[in-house]
């Protein structure tokens, strides 16, 4: 017990040397400690084997439907295979650190009363991605549910109650086609902002984002390279904030600037379009991502989903997840190592508590012994602390001081 | 002897004795003589202390009673003569405030004149008053009672227009009781040529009584009533006036008369002590063996030997010589002892057959099962129970069931709480056959529900006969027969449910197919119609239980075989799939579930 505290003495010493004495270390030390962190890029745009393109989908719908057609016509009973989007069939690859969709699949056919209707809507948005494709249109997942949405004949029954039963047919045509959802010209809503030592080619405009204004560029939905292509990039890594007032912070503060970096933010959790932005970042220019998140099970999650995918998009972690990527902050002992003031903890409740031992228990957490002390210190510490609070020290705290100390002493979390 | 009766708690059966078998008219002078014996009886105080148990007891219910005292009449006469009855009940209001003319006309024999004073005019007068037999009326008190209220309330006569014979005129009497001598004051008499239309038949009886009486709708109303007697007798035809204008008919669904009922001799256990006594007193029989023999039914010389040796007597002993204690000795002997049972065939039951027939036509439901139970045995009077079923269809399904009861083919719409067949219906336990039931409580749902006693002898609760009285031997039987009709039931509605299940899945793959086809087509080319027609196919294969029909042991029937079916079910509407109208019903659920 005794030797416990002394030891915890030492460490706040140290914290408190190195916040309050060090002098902010120059940018040129952050370049020299994020080169090292950089990676060899890949020489191609990672993707997923299936697909490929437009032509590919389609192919993969007209293989589909024809077989079902042929199916039909011999009087059988017609019938999809498609992959189980489920928890309880994700993977853990541990060689490659990342979220797998397993082998397991399911049979949905007509005759069966509890999927005659999901297989009316799968065959109804086949057709209706095959039209996107043949237009070479894109439609949001809104637009994609309005598309298919009519009176069937002769009832009174729509062919969708509501946008959820287009959205999840369209996530099971994601796996049944090995196709993504952008492949399928379908996007969801915008969310995020990018800003930055860089300049990349949207549908054939150059958006250069080191010109963004205030308001940065906004991340497309669909990030794939056909899209997006990197025109010109001087950017030593990318920082990735949880949210909007946080990323405008460093904004206005022309972090990215300063810093030679991208600055990117993905409005809680990241939309695909962030993630996959991000993993191209990450594959294709070799730069290291860092992530700037709250200090709690939100925040811990949001890091896990961007490093290792999620469960529910598990058959496009590949394709979306970054495993470089590092954990910043904010840490649970920051509250001493800043010395914050005890306005900024906000208590942890029960389902906080439960989130973090479930999240604790993950095995690409639970590996990880610093993350294992990490979460540990939070629960003991008994409360939870958002980007902001950093603020209360100073308004440029975070950007002028907290993030370049971490960058340079390369302080992060795996 | 009519004094016995002024006790209103006294049934009106076990105070009645029963007599041997005689020629009618030894028989009439048998009452005639006890009429006469008790002369100076009020008969006029013996009505009024007793109207209540007669059923005259309210303007309402004095209606009902005066319409089933006339109507269980004719059917007994026609049914006698091998007539299919045609009857007309009519109420027409008179200008006195709550005064109707009952008018009952039948096609029946007609009644000779020279009866038709004690018929209307005498209580107790009547061609059953004596028989052990299964008779609708049992005391013959009826119509003449009806009359006499009429005469008390309005102080008018009774009309009676008779035709017994084809070929002669009817003729017309005016007849008024008179309540001193139990006896007819005739007013008018005359022969009679005006009939119309109203005896097409050749012969019958028209009766007018005018009496104080208001006709309201209702579960005890005539409109019931004669609904009922509909049912329970499909070989009668009868139309019905109401006060109102409003005519109903009830019209004939079966050719075939119910069977002639055969007179038996008493049955050693149906019989009180002082019927015995009484039939000593009058028997021709010289000798005991010769009256028990001659007397009564399933008496061998043994059980003779048995039941005088009681009383210390032999079957040689004369009949003038016993005492009252012996009298008394041979009863608790008669008792005691083990007879055959009475045989049975003096029983007419409605018949299964008929009972679907007259419930078919009356109530509009899709199923109905009717069992009629072999004769039985209580208290040495044979009995049968016979039930039925009606479900579905227009019936409302969210209602307690209704329970129709009769007792040799006569509804009975009051007292339902107290009669015993109300208590059987809710012993049953219900919930086995598919139908919900509050605890201890008639089952809900769209089911009427149909009891008929028939017996020589029915316990009823009064006299008035409104219900039937519990007895374990009859309450065993009512349940036994319910039982079976909701086995039928049981089996139609799990086939329904199946069916329906089945139809119902077919529908949704239906309403489907044409969108997968349209979406198939336009993405591969194939042609439309040729994947329409072929997954109609596959979805018909897949549903084919839907056109299956199944027996009632849930049996496949082979298309050849089908058309036999059990005699004791009707279904009138197959089951056919009950159209799902829109989504709500299918998937209402399946799609909150799917938006969180």
């Amino acid at each position: 017990m005794a030797k416990k505290k002394t030891v915890r003495k030492t460490t706040r010493k140290k914290a408190a040397a190195r916040s309050s004495g060090g002098a902010v270390p120059s940018p040129a030390v952050v370049a020299k400690k994020m080169k090292k962190l950089r990676k060899k890029p890949a020489k191609k745009a990672t993707r997923r084997a299936g697909a490929g393109g437009d032509a590919g989908v389609g192919k993969a719908i007209l293989g589909e439907s024809g077989r079902l057609a042929k199916q039909a016509l011999a009087e059988k009973d017609p019938q999809f295979t498609i992959p189980v989007r489920a928890n309880s069939n994700t993977e853990w690859d541990e060689a490659s650190r990342i979220l797998r969709m397993g082998d397991r699949t399911q049979i949905r056919e007509l005759f069966n009363l509890g999927q005659a209707r999901k297989f009316m809507q799968t065959t109804l948005q086949q057709r209706g991605v095959l039209e996107l494709l043949e237009q070479d249109k894109t439609l949001s997942l809104r637009g994609m549910y309005y598309k298919g949405l009519h009176t069937i004949a002769g009832t009174k029954e729509k062919t969708f109650g509501d946008q959820d039963e287009s959205d999840t047919v369209l996530q099971d045509l994601e796996v049944l086609l090995g196709a993504l959802r952008e492949e399928l010209h379908v996007f969801a809503k915008k969310r995020g902002t990018m800003v930055g030592n860089i300049t990349v080619r949207d549908a054939g405009d150059e958006i250069d984002c080191r010109r963004m204004g205030t308001g940065g560029y906004a991340i497309p939905s669909i990030c794939e390279p056909d899209v997006i292509e990197f025109v010109k990039c001087e950017a030593d890594f990318v920082l990735h904030v949880e949210k909007d007032t946080v990323w405008s912070r460093f904004n206005e503060d022309r972090f990215w600037e300063k810093h030679n970096c991208i600055l990117t933010e993905g409005s809680g959790q990241p939309p695909r379009g962030v993630r996959r932005l991000l993993q191209r970042l990450n594959a294709e220019l070799g730069l290291p991502v860092i992530c700037l998140l709250d200090c709690d099970p939100w925040g811990h999650y949001i890091y896990s989903v961007i490093k290792q995918g999620s469960m529910s998009l598990a058959f496009e972690s590949e394709r979306l997840a970054v495993p470089e990527a590092k954990f910043l902050g904010i840490r649970a002992d920051d509250y001493e190592r800043c010395g914050l003031s005890d306005d900024v903890k906000i208590a942890l409740d029960d389902k906080d508590i439960k989130r973090a031992k479930e999240i604790m228990a993950y095995p690409w957490f639970a590996d990880r012994r610093p993350w294992k002390k990490e979460i540990e210190r939070m629960l003991r510490n008994g409360f939870k602390m958002e980007v902001e609070s950093l603020i209360t020290k100073e308004i440029s705290y975070v950007t002028e001081t907290y993030v370049p100390e971490r960058l340079a002493s390369g302080d992060f979390l795996d | 002897m009519l004094t016995l009766r002024t006790d209103p708690h006294t049934p009106w059966e076990g105070a009645l004795p029963r007599m041997a078998k005689k020629k009618a008219n030894s028989r009439r002078s048998d009452a005639e003589r006890m009429a006469s014996q008790h002369r100076q009886a009020n008969i006029s105080e013996y009505f009024d202390r007793n109207i209540a148990q007669l059923g005259f007891n309210s303007k309402q219910k004095a209606l009902v009673t005066a319409v089933k005292e006339g109507v269980d009449n004719a059917l007994d006469a026609c049914e006698e003569f091998g007539i299919l009855p045609s009857l007309l009940v009519q109420t027409i209001p008179m200008a006195d405030q709550d005064v109707l003319k009952l008018i009952i006309r039948d096609n029946g024999p007609g009644i000779p004149r020279k009866s038709i004073d004690g018929v209307f005019a005498q209580l107790l007068y009547g061609s059953k008053f004596h028989r052990v037999q299964q008779t609708r009326g049992q005391q013959g008190i009826g119509i003449s009672a009806a009359g006499m209220y009429g005469l008390k309330t309005t102080g008018q006569p009774v009309r009676v227009v008779s035709k017994p014979q084809p070929k002669k005129p009817a003729f017309e009497v005016i007849l008024k009781i008179d309540v001193e001598r139990n006896c007819a004051e005739i007013l008018e008499e005359r022969e009679f040529t005006d009939t119309k239309d109203w005896f097409p038949d050749g012969t019958g009886v028209h009766i007018e009584i005018p009496m104080k009486a208001v006709h309201k709708k209702g579960r005890q109303s005539v409109d019931a009533y004669l609904e009922q007697t509909a049912i329970a007798n499909p070989h009668a035809e009868i139309e019905w006036r109401a006060p109102s204008g409003e005519v109903f008919l009830y019209e004939r669904s079966s050719d075939e008369l119910p069977p002639a009922t055969k007179e038996i001799d008493p049955h050693p256990h149906g019989v009180e002590l002082g019927d015995l006594e009484r039939m000593l007193k009058k028997t021709p029989e010289k000798k005991l063996g010769g009256f028990f023999n001659k007397e009564f039914s399933r008496f061998s010389p043994s059980k003779v030997k048995t039941v005088t040796a009681a009383a210390k007597l032999t079957p040689q002993s004369w009949v003038a010589s016993v005492e009252h204690p012996a009298i008394v000795k041979m009863h608790d002997e008669m008792l005691a002892t083990k007879f055959m049972a009475p045989s049975t065939d003096c029983l007419a039951p409605i018949d299964a057959k008929n009972l679907l027939r007259g419930l078919s036509k009356e109530i509009g439901a899709e199923f109905f099962a009717a069992e009629t139970r072999s004769p039985s045995v209580w208290g040495g009077s044979p009995f049968l129970v016979e039930a039925a079923i009606a479900y579905g269809g227009k019936l409302p399904g969210d209602e307690q069931s209704v329970v129709y009861r009769f007792a040799n083919r006569v509804p009975l719409i009051y007292q339902q709480s107290g009669c015993a067949c109300f208590r059987a219906v809710q012993e049953v336990a219900w919930k086995g056959y598919g139908l919900s039931q509050p605890r201890g409580a008639l089952p809900v749902g769209p089911l009427v529900i149909l009891l008929h006693v028939a017996s020589t002898s029915v316990p009823f609760t009064n006299p008035a006969k409104e219900a039937v009285a519990e007895h374990e031997e009859i309450a065993k039987e009512m349940k036994l027969a319910l039982q079976k009709c909701g086995q039928h039931l049981k089996r139609y509605l799990s086939r329904r449910n199946r069916m329906r299940r089945e139809s119902e899945r077919r529908d949704v793959f239906h309403r489907y197919i044409g969108e997968i086809a349209a979406n198939l087509s336009a993405i591969t080319g194939a042609v439309q119609e040729d994947l329409v027609s072929s997954l109609t196919a596959t979805a018909q294969r897949h549903t084919e239980a839907a056109d299956i029909e199944l027996d009632d042991e849930g049996n496949v029937i082979e298309p050849s075989a089908r058309g036999k079916t059990d005699p004791n079910v009707l279904i009138l509407e197959t089951a056919s799939a009950p159209q799902v109208s829109d989504d709500d019903t299918l998937f209402g659920n399946a799609s909150s579930r799917r938006s969180r």
